[in-house]
């Protein structure tokens, strides 16, 4: 039966974005699992983390109330799915914070009153992670797998966001492995010893405080390459970008010469699953997936 | 200074803890830490505090407010919440961060200079014009905010990277002049005005 969630894809994903490419493997791997995901009509920013000294508390959480109240009125029923790290922490803890607090739940809805809106408080908001690991399970995840990514090795960055505060249930903060347990499910090896899974890649002070970040990035890329890994995982959008964009400054910096592609766990799924290199959004990279652009473009017999 | 920041003088006197703990987010939380020094440890940005989270906290409860307000530190947080899941005590010290921060921002005590406060505060701005960010007027933003030249150095340093990612289709100077927006924006700037103001009036700041 198709699964039905509202979508809150976030402005890093959109058509010309930084992370437009995981939105079209996301859809590509939604479409394969029969995972139907709509977009909440209108949906507004989060605000993310870094937006903080402008935004203060309530209009942060009125912001993310806004998506809640649109997906109740057009998506009753759905939960709220974000496939963006810096996202879901946001409309996350506003979640919390509104069912915590009736104060809160009653200022906040005084202020979507001017947008002509109003949050019940029956949102639930999930990580695109979730519904694949949750609401389908790594054996459904495997089946529809046409091309197992077979012999090509993975440095899973899980990064911070999608893994703290909240992170995924039944996993550690420290060593987090559905990341590991995704790879393996579409066939590629995990390099299970990255002890750099959980490093901070800088988050938006790569922007303002590049040095800073660029040492973390470093480490980030440095381990991938001890581990003998041929490209980095991330479920991060913002991770992507940091860790793939910036090597070319850091080789620089350094006298490196990192040139590790680094791509998204639904752009590994979405290969697995046949797509051809566009669909996986896979012409979407600045250092070139190669092994995953070779397995995509390989004609494999259809399945008996 | 501002009549925001006398106000706040008036009003507290000498108690710099419990001016933390009305005005700022999660400020209650502060006289929770037990000074273990784990955030102080955890942090990715750690050896760049001038004083850690665990120093800023004993620091608002020793009342040296000047010292806390304008500091460099809170504009440190890169938002990563590994002092948040390691700290014994469950303080929500990224919050208390970043409310410390905006508290210090609101005073006009907080540095001016400091990049990661002028890039928070033009984020904010960028994405609640139109409901959602502009990725490329921020970055431009960002290289710009030093003045033209400077601005024109930067740019060139980026070039090659920055039209690699015009070719992978992940920027799009397209979206200068037709940015993505809510439709409702106007909505969302007249909730925004009601949230300020509600904020205000609960957390003392109104006239």
């Amino acid at each position: 039966m198709t699964k039905e969630y509202a979508f809150y894809p976030g402005c890093s994903s959109q058509l010309r974005g930084s992370a437009s490419n995981y939105l079209t493997s996301v859809n590509s791997m939604c479409a394969t699992l029969d995972v139907k995901m709509t977009p909440i009509p209108d949906w507004n920013c989060c605000g993310a983390s870094i937006g903080y000294a402008g935004s203060g508390e309530l209009a942060r959480h009125v912001m993310n109330a806004r998506n809640f109240a649109l997906a109740e009125e057009h998506l009753p029923g759905q939960d709220v799915v974000a496939s963006c790290a810096a996202c879901w922490l946001g409309a996350k803890e506003t979640k919390q914070k509104l069912d915590a607090s009736s104060q809160l739940m009653a200022d906040t809805n005084e202020a979507l009153k001017q947008a002509g809106l109003q949050y019940k408080g029956n949102t639930t908001v999930r990580h695109m992670v979730e519904v694949l690991i949750e609401d389908l399970g790594y054996e459904k995840l495997g089946a529809p797998v046409v091309k197992p990514l077979e012999g090509v090795k993975f440095a899973g960055y899980v990064g911070c966001q999608t893994n703290r505060p909240f992170g995924i249930a039944g996993e550690s903060f420290e060593n987090p492995l559905y990341l590991d347990k995704l790879v393996e499910t579409v066939g590629g090896e995990a390099l299970t010893k990255y002890e750099q899974k959980v490093t901070c890649c800088g988050g938006a002070l790569a922007f303002s405080e590049p040095e800073k970040s660029q040492a973390q990035i470093k480490d980030i890329v440095e381990s991938a390459y001890d581990q003998g890994a041929d490209m980095i995982v991330t479920p991060c959008p913002l991770c992507q970008a940091n860790v793939e964009v910036y090597q070319a400054d850091i080789n620089k910096r350094y006298g490196t010469k990192f040139a590790m592609p680094v791509a998204y766990y639904s752009q590994l799924m979405a290969v697995a699953y046949g797509a051809t290199p566009k669909q996986a959004g896979l012409d979407g990279h600045v250092i070139k997936p190669t092994k995953l652009q070779e397995i995509a473009v390989k004609v494999v017999p259809a399945k008996k | 200074m501002g009549a925001m920041n006398e106000q706040a003088l008036a009003k507290y006197t000498n108690n710099f803890l419990r001016e933390v703990e009305e005005r700022v987010e999660e400020g209650d939380w502060v006289k929770m830490c037990m000074q273990c020094g784990v955030c102080a440890g955890s942090c990715p940005f750690g050896p760049d505090w001038e004083h850690s989270p665990q120093k800023i906290f004993m620091m608002i409860r020793a009342g040296k407010r000047d010292e806390v307000l304008s500091s460099d530190s809170m504009w440190m947080c890169t938002s990563c919440y590994n002092c948040v899941v390691r700290c014994p005590r469950e303080l929500p010290i990224t919050q208390i961060m970043h409310g410390l921060a905006t508290y210090a921002e609101r005073l006009g005590l907080a540095p001016k200079m400091n990049p990661t406060r002028k890039f928070s505060l033009q984020f904010w701005d960028n994405c609640t014009r139109t409901g959602r960010v502009n990725e490329l007027k921020l970055v431009l933003q960002v290289y710009f905010r030093d003045g033209f030249v400077s601005g024109i150095g930067k740019f060139w340093d980026m070039r090659a990277t920055g039209l690699k990612l015009l070719l992978a289709r992940r920027m799009n100077p397209f979206e200068l002049l037709f940015p993505h927006r809510c439709k409702d924006a106007k909505g969302i700037q007249a909730m925004l005005k009601k949230a300020y103001e509600i904020e205000d009036r609960r957390k003392g700041f109104a006239k």
